[in-house]
């Protein structure tokens, strides 16, 4: 099994280099002038020369790409055109804030969905599962910037229970109710977005396990429902799902990226469609990139955890 | 299964003719049809089991015998109705209490591949019987699974234990369920098709072991086949259902020799081996499938 | 005693279980065809109504829904039953064309990788995973940035990147296909591979195509609806409904009904389609398609 750990990895390099120089090739291919994006308007002529010449910008283009690459490694994503802000300090800062709204709403919306999931498959024709399942027909179909919006105007105008931008009040950094406060609606907003279709296919996944030999032996020695969906279906349920968890890991950085805009949450998202409306291209493909790269690595996980945690896949062991 | 064998009295203690472990009357069972309504899968079913014997239950696909042993476990498809006039466990009447209390009974499943979870190892599936049947703690209950295995003749038990379904072959995975069934301490052992799902050879072996645990544990077993071969390797009494009803009962010797009903001469007539074959009298009980071989012999062992 | 013949083979009679099922699932699929057909009706025929989406009347401005504008108005005073009907035409016109285009690049793509096996398809599987586990939105974005933003831009990028599931579809059942007796007969006659593949494996998968079709409008309806209210789809002068979210983003507490009204329509548009993919796969799956 280390061996295809190994195997594996290996194989993410080439997949990297790919993607990076898909990337590299569409920064080229923009139409911008690139001395723009590592020089500021302050700088002398000679300090853009130098500059110049030490991106390579007069070399030949895999010469530009080494370079650019080489850069990247070391955490320099560039300038942009807009701001002539460091991208890599524009992203560390913005991330935490990202993955502070998503994680926990992802986390929720999954958890909500084993459970409700789990009880929509068990009762499979009911009333409960017709209703959990139309609601998550229902939640597919939405498009979760309306239901922002009519978020928005409930809670934050009719109500007013909550405050409708950023996260945080002015003054207020760092005191946790005024973060709770600002947190809220997003956060709904989200879990409704990521919770219909996990929960369509645990029920899915319920359903058919329900179905299985496996389950019907455990009646007849016994079993109460209940045992069976915890210690048996609910085990078999979760395995592909925190299998794919890795999957998920593009979500918590670029999962929310309208959400982030409409509430102002200071996070990628503004930051992305910002860049988009100006045109900004190193911005918008330096996200791209990080994107790419975190696909590939979710993916890498997602195996990784498959091999180990199904013991019904033992590559290479004797077991 | 071609072991010329004559079904004679069983290797254990012989049992008093009178003495009936079970007895159901009037056994009527339902299923949701498909285009509504209901469709009849068990139309007054009576029979009796006597203690500590070998029944067979033989009969076609749809015939309804697994549907039988399904409501005697009260394990029906969703929708299913039962209902019967009257249940006597070892002549006491327990029909009103029936629904709430089960039989003291385990049921052996067909396909030892999918009756298991595939997630959890066999010691897993051993110990929750035993502490859900016997209401013991965890350490007891792997003591009592670990006993278990070694009833069924598996070797090197705490390795099996410790395996997941898919790491052992088809005979001792069958031996493991019968394995768990023994945990529930049943009376009655049903076993649906328990050797179907195997080889020839281990076919053989799991008969015999099933024979031979009637005998240590004075068991009373039910078995449901449509392979006649079984029927007249280990059974004493056969029951023949054919569309829901039973349409002979009796002793496995008098009904092969001379079967009443018509549709019993047909069954027997198309089985492979000749009835008067597996009728013959005079071979001795110790000629019946009755190598208790342990499961080393499996033809595979356990995957390496 | 009714006794039916006792048999449970009856029970699993497979004509019946399709009668049994539409019993149930008619009252949805049913009244998704129905909605479905109305708004495709008033968005094809809306020249020819007396709609007005275009004239303004700042004297009128966020009027809610009356007996004389059924929507209201907007921010400009124009009529907003006449720009939702409008904007549905674009709604619908970018989906169903970004549909046909995404379906049409997936079965070439499927066709392809299933009948041709090998590397070929292993390398073109995983370009269509790599490609489907991005973020569609990141993807789609980032392509708006580097083309002019417009309706043919839109449908475009829309298709670009939504043919991945039905080309993955497709593929499985080429590959089932391609070893059925007929296609063989038909390549051991000397049939060329490409009309094989046309006349003999795309009927026999149609009815999965069809199925992953609506799954597909219902993705470009949501995502033209994003990239629009993010003003990177549809431009003024036109509008789609998810344009008309973005300019009734900034009125919402004084006329929430502006930004209601398309969502629900989008809401109820992608949930018909889904619900009529719901009830095509249950009848291919079962009325026994190949």
């Amino acid at each position: 099994m280390a061996v295809y750990i190994l195997r594996r990895l290996l194989q993410v390099v080439p997949m990297l280099l790919l993607v990076t120089f898909v990337v590299f090739a569409l920064l080229h291919a923009a139409p911008y002038d690139v001395v723009d994006t590592i020089t500021t308007p302050q700088m002398s002529d000679e300090t853009k020369a130098a500059m110049r010449e030490r991106y390579g910008l007069d070399q030949p283009i895999v010469v530009q790409y080494g370079l650019w690459l080489a850069n990247v490694l070391q955490g320099d994503f560039g300038y942009s055109l807009v701001s002539r802000h460091s991208i890599a300090e524009e992203l560390a800062a913005r991330i935490p804030n990202t993955i502070l709204l998503v994680a926990p709403a992802y986390v929720a919306a999954l958890v909500l969905a084993v459970v409700l999931g789990l009880i929509a498959g068990s009762r499979r024709g009911t009333v409960v599962d017709k209703t959990i399942d139309g609601l998550a027909g229902i939640g597919i179909a939405t498009p979760s910037f309306w239901f922002a919006l009519i978020v928005i105007y409930v809670f934050g105008y009719q109500l007013r229970w909550f405050p409708i931008i950023g996260m945080h009040s002015v003054g207020k950094q760092g005191d946790p109710v005024d973060f709770l406060m600002h947190f809220v609606m997003p956060f709904l907003v989200l879990v409704v977005a990521f919770f219909p279709e996990l929960a369509r296919y645990v029920r899915s996944a319920t359903v058919s396990q329900l179905s299985q030999d496996y389950v019907l032996v455990q009646r007849g020695f016994g079993a109460s429902r209940r045992q069976v969906l915890t210690r048996h279906v609910g085990r078999n349920v979760m395995l592909p799902i925190i299998t794919q968890l890795g999957l998920a890991l593009p979500i918590l950085v670029t999962g929310a990226i309208v959400t982030e805009s409409i509430f102002g949450w200071p996070g990628i998202g503004p930051y992305f469609l910002t860049a988009t409306r100006s045109l900004d291209y190193p911005v918008v493909l330096a996200v791209l990139l990080l994107s790419a790269v975190l696909v590939i690595v979710g993916n890498l996980i997602a195996d990784i955890l498959y091999v180990v945690v199904d013991p019904r896949i033992r590559i290479g062991s004797g077991s | 299964m071609t072991i010329p064998t004559t079904p004679s009295a069983a290797a254990g203690p012989t049992p008093t003719s009178g003495d009936v472990l079970l007895r159901v009357d009037g056994l009527d069972v339902d299923l949701p049809g498909r285009t509504g309504g209901t469709v009849r899968v068990l139309d007054d079913v009576s029979f009796e089991v006597p203690r500590g014997r070998v029944v067979g239950i033989v009969g076609e696909s749809g015939s309804g015998k697994t549907m039988l042993l399904r409501a005697l476990m009260g394990i029906l498809p969703d929708g299913a109705t039962r209902e019967w006039r009257r249940v006597l466990l070892d002549g006491e009447d327990v029909t009103a209490t029936l629904p709430r209390r089960r039989l003291p009974a385990a049921m052996v499943f067909q396909d030892p591949m999918t009756s298991f979870n595939p997630l959890v190892r066999i010691g897993g599936h051993l110990t929750e019987v035993a502490q859900r049947h016997q209401r013991v703690g965890r350490r007891r209950a792997t003591a009592l699974a670990r006993e278990a295995l070694v009833a069924v003749r598996i070797p090197d038990p705490d390795r099996v234990l410790a395996r997941y379904p898919h790491e052992l072959s088809g005979g001792m995975r069958q031996r493991a369920m019968i394995a768990m069934a023994l945990l529930a301490r049943p009376e009655l052992l049903l076993a649906d098709e328990p050797t179907t799902a195997l080889d020839a050879t281990i076919q053989a072996q799991i008969l015999a072991l099933l024979r031979t645990l009637q005998a240590e544990r004075s068991l009373t077993v039910l078995i449901v086949t449509h392979d006649l071969g079984v029927v007249a390797a280990v059974c004493d009494d056969v029951l023949v259902m054919k569309d829901g009803r039973i349409v002979e009962a009796g002793d496995v010797d008098r009904v092969f020799r001379e079967p009443r009903h018509p549709y019993t001469r047909e069954l027997l007539d198309a089985a492979p081996d000749a009835p008067e074959e597996l009728a013959a009298p005079g071979l001795a009980a110790s000629d019946r499938v009755a190598t208790d071989a342990p499961a080393a012999s499996d033809e595979k062992g356990e995957h390496a | 005693m009714t006794a039916t013949t006792p048999n449970v083979a009856a029970a699993i009679d497979a004509s019946t279980l399709v009668h049994r099922t539409r019993s149930f699932r008619s009252v949805s699929a049913i009244l998704a065809i129905a909605f479905l057909v109305i708004v495709g009706a008033v968005s094809l025929l809306a020249p020819l109504l007396p709609l007005d989406p275009t004239s303004t009347d700042l004297a009128v401005r966020w009027q809610p829904p009356s007996a004389e504008h059924w929507f209201g108005t907007d921010d400009l005073g124009r009529d907003y039953f006449s720009r939702v009907v409008y904007g549905g035409r674009v709604s619908l016109t970018v989906g169903i064309l970004a549909m046909a285009a995404a379906t049409a690049i997936g079965v070439v793509v499927g066709l392809i990788a299933g009948y041709a096996g090998g590397r070929v398809d292993d390398l073109l599987m995983r370009f269509v995973d790599f490609l489907s586990s991005i973020p569609w939105m990141v993807l789609v974005i980032v392509a708006s940035v580097f083309l002019k933003p417009g309706l043919w831009t839109i449908i475009l990028v829309i298709a670009v990147f939504s043919w991945m599931a039905t080309a993955r579809l497709v593929r499985a059942e080429t590959l089932t296909l391609r070893e059925r007796a007929f296609v063989r007969y038909a390549r051991y006659i000397g049939v060329r591979r490409e009309l094989v593949m046309w006349r003999h494996v795309v009927p026999d998968a149609a009815p999965t195509i069809i199925v992953a079709a609506t799954a597909s409008i219902s993705t470009a309806i949501l995502t033209e609806s994003a990239l629009s209210f993010l003003g990177l789809g549809i431009q003024p002068p036109m509008a789609s409904w998810g344009s008309l979210l973005e300019t009734a983003q900034g009125s919402l507490q004084t006329a929430p009904y502006l930004a209601l009204i398309p969502g629900v329509l989008i809401l109820l548009t992608v949930l018909s389609f889904n619900v009529l993919g719901d009830a095509l796969r249950q009848s291919v799956s079962e009325g026994g398609a190949s």
